[in-house]
């Protein structure tokens, strides 16, 4: 496939190993770790075993019959993804990763987290091997996300919330790092996207495509063939490489990703990388990033933690050069609106970033019209967005009403 | 005329550990870094090294990351960090210390141009390893200015040949596995390192990260260091009293290294 990444790590210009030196052997060890284990009988073995007894996998694939009646238009599929333990894809690449770290005979597995999804996913897999688990944490977020943090300390994992630049997930990455750089000898660091120095980004790619092998064998099982349209929300980049992968390039599917755009992308308040950022290195890798013309990179801006990121993983930098996917964006208000009226329609409460995809998805399903099939990657579940809901709409069931339009 | 490059190479004598104090341009304030390197070159700065201030300084320790954040309020932007460097650079050579994103976001072909008008020697960018970036390397090469690769504890001999392929300034040795910071002593590794990487290359060999005592420094010389980069300390002593006491400090060290090493 045209997508793959070659030896150096590149997606056509993107991605490559942009870190301190003391980090290439770690990069290189475990790369061939990885080259080593990917296609192990024992290693792919235990994987698939976990991923079934302990994920719950395969995740459903659900035709979101009121969604599709009162938008109008395609036929509404989602991918569960929420499903799956801990309540998000992020499982899926956070087992994977510590399969590797402890064949790689590492003690210790640090993360950095936005929405605590991936902190509480690492520290549930370092839980499940006897790990020590440390996860970063922005300040802000620790605030947004509090009941994520109380899992990860159940969990056993160390939180250590990070107060530089505006104490979001950007901050924790560096943190992270610089973790990482100080104590590679024994530590593994789990990263959670499809973002950072090469091999990370197709380690966690094919660590998260299972989700599109899933969907593509469901729609030949409920449709009788691949769906017209997947969308998917777009934060590093993971969940929406994993649904992709299996379908970049394939004739009649369009694949869309659903960036932030906050308050508006021309208030510059965002998180859109790829619609509102240009070229530029970012936490070791070449991709999109909202950056100053001197090359400083903003704050990104989003209701959702986890898309609350100032760029993207470097293959999604090239698909959008190079057509394979559309990117566009939705405002914290859209994203909003969508998760209420998920809530209400489906009685399921969607993460906030997963909300951003539906969002986006009514206008797409009303295009491609009745008959046709659009799946939703519903990555996550929202129960822990449901303080800053409360925050923006209120709780109350009224006010909730309002904020979803007229039903 | 010798180039920048060459001139970076000559500030490193037969016998004398060159000194070079790093600070942060634009820090305590846009004047201030400008009193703070007369400081160190009044005090026998051989190299002065200029942090170009990042957003995100992933291998800084939290010394350098203040700095660096206060001298971005102060408005510290690349053309301030440029005519900083040129303030110094026809006294003793300058490098510049730069995280890549800042040279691909001006260009590189234009960064590298303005670096050779400001009269920089060379560059140190933590975050672009010597297997990124060759036709970068290539281009600073024609221009005169020298890139000083990163070599650190973990570093590999088959990646410690390229290094010294690709080395066109001095050799920046990093102490320990670790970020920018002062420390107490001097980790055994970097006495190692310094040993496996001058047996390697041909340029100069300097160290830094962590170094914070004249003890560290006149170890670090002993053990073939032709050079110490002294930093997060400096930036300590700039915050708590200013240039004068940073340059009083470098003097001690200076002394220190004459009397102690280089025999």
């Amino acid at each position: 496939m045209q997508q793959e990444t070659d030896k150096t790590g590149y997606f056509g210009s993107f991605g490559g190993r942009y870190v301190p030196e003391t980090l290439i052997h770690a990069l290189e060890e475990l790369e061939e770790a990885y080259e080593r284990y990917k296609g192990d009988p024992e290693f792919v073995r235990e994987l698939e075993v976990l991923a079934r007894d302990f994920v719950g996998r395969a995740t459903p694939f659900m035709l979101a019959e009121r969604l599709t009646k009162k938008w109008g238009g395609a036929n509404v599929w989602f991918k569960r993804e929420d499903l799956a333990h801990t309540g998000a894809h992020k499982i899926n690449n956070a087992l994977g990763q510590i399969l590797l770290a402890d064949r790689m005979g590492k003690s210790r597995v640090i993360a950095e987290t936005g929405a605590g999804q991936h902190g509480v996913a690492t520290a549930t897999v370092a839980a499940l091997y006897g790990k020590e688990c440390v996860v970063y944490m922005g300040e802000e977020d620790t605030r947004r996300q509090a009941p994520n943090v109380l899992r990860m300390k159940l969990l056993g994992a160390e939180v250590r919330p990070v107060t530089s630049g505006s104490g979001t997930l950007k901050a924790a990455l560096n943190e992270a790092i610089r973790d990482w750089v100080t104590n590679v000898e024994d530590t593994h660091y789990i990263i959670g996207t499809v973002a950072g120095p090469a091999p990370y980004p197709r380690i966690v790619r094919d660590l998260q495509a299972v989700i599109g092998r899933e969907t593509e064998a469901q729609a030949q099982e409920r449709l009788g063939g691949d769906p017209d349209a997947i969308v998917a929300c777009v934060g590093g980049g993971s969940n929406a490489i994993g649904i992709f992968h299996q379908f970049v390039g394939r004739e009649g599917v369009r694949l869309v990703g659903v960036e932030a755009a906050g308050h508006g992308l021309e208030s510059g308040e965002h998180g859109a990388s790829l619609t509102g950022g240009a070229p530029g290195v970012l936490h070791g890798s070449l991709s999109y990033v909202l950056q100053t013309a001197d090359g400083q990179i903003r704050e990104a801006h989003s209701i959702s933690a986890g898309l609350d990121y100032p760029s993207v993983g470097p293959e999604h930098a090239y698909l959008k050069d190079e057509g394979l996917v559309e990117y566009v964006s939705v405002t914290d208000e859209d994203a909003l609106k969508a998760f209420v009226e998920c809530s209400r329609l489906e009685g399921i409460i969607p993460a906030l970033e997963s909300a951003h995809a539906i969002s986006y998805a009514e206008g797409l399903a009303k295009e491609l019209g009745p008959g046709k099939n659009m799946v939703i990657n519903m990555s996550g579940r929202g129960d822990k967005d449901i303080g800053v809901v409360a925050e923006h709409v209120g709780i109350d069931a009224k006010e909730a009403e309002e904020a979803s339009g007229d039903q | 005329m010798i180039s920048p490059a060459e001139g970076l190479r000559a500030a490193f004598t037969e016998g004398r550990t060159a000194l070079i104090p790093y600070l942060t341009a634009g820090y305590p304030s846009l004047e201030g870094a400008y009193e703070v390197g007369e400081a160190y070159i009044e005090a026998g700065a051989d190299v002065v090294e200029i942090g170009v201030p990042f957003s995100d300084p992933l291998a800084d320790g939290p010394t350098i990351q203040n700095t660096a954040n206060r001298a971005l309020e102060n408005g510290a932007d690349l053309g301030y960090c440029f005519e900083l460097a040129s303030r110094f650079s026809g006294r003793v050579p300058v490098v510049l210390l730069v995280y890549y994103n800042n040279v691909f976001a001006r260009g590189a072909e234009r960064f590298l141009a303005e670096s050779a008008e400001a009269g920089v020697s060379g560059l140190v960018i933590p975050d672009l390893p010597i297997d990124e970036a060759v036709a970068f390397r290539k281009m600073a090469g024609e221009k005169g200015v020298a890139i000083c690769p990163l070599v650190a504890p973990t570093t590999t001999e088959a990646r410690l040949d390229k290094v010294a392929e690709a080395a066109s300034g001095f050799v920046y040795c990093v102490s320990v596995s670790g970020v920018t910071g002062a420390r107490e002593k001097l980790p055994q590794g970097a006495v190692d390192l310094l040993g496996r990487v001058r047996a390697k290359v041909s340029v100069p060999v300097a160290l830094g990260f962590g170094i914070s005592t004249a003890e560290a420094a006149v170890e670090a010389a002993e053990a073939g260091a032709e050079g110490v980069i002294v930093g997060s300390k400096l930036m300590q002593i700039v915050a708590d009293g200013g240039p004068e006491a940073a340059g009083a400090w470098l003097r001690e060290l200076r002394a220190a290294l004459s009397g102690g090493a280089g025999v």
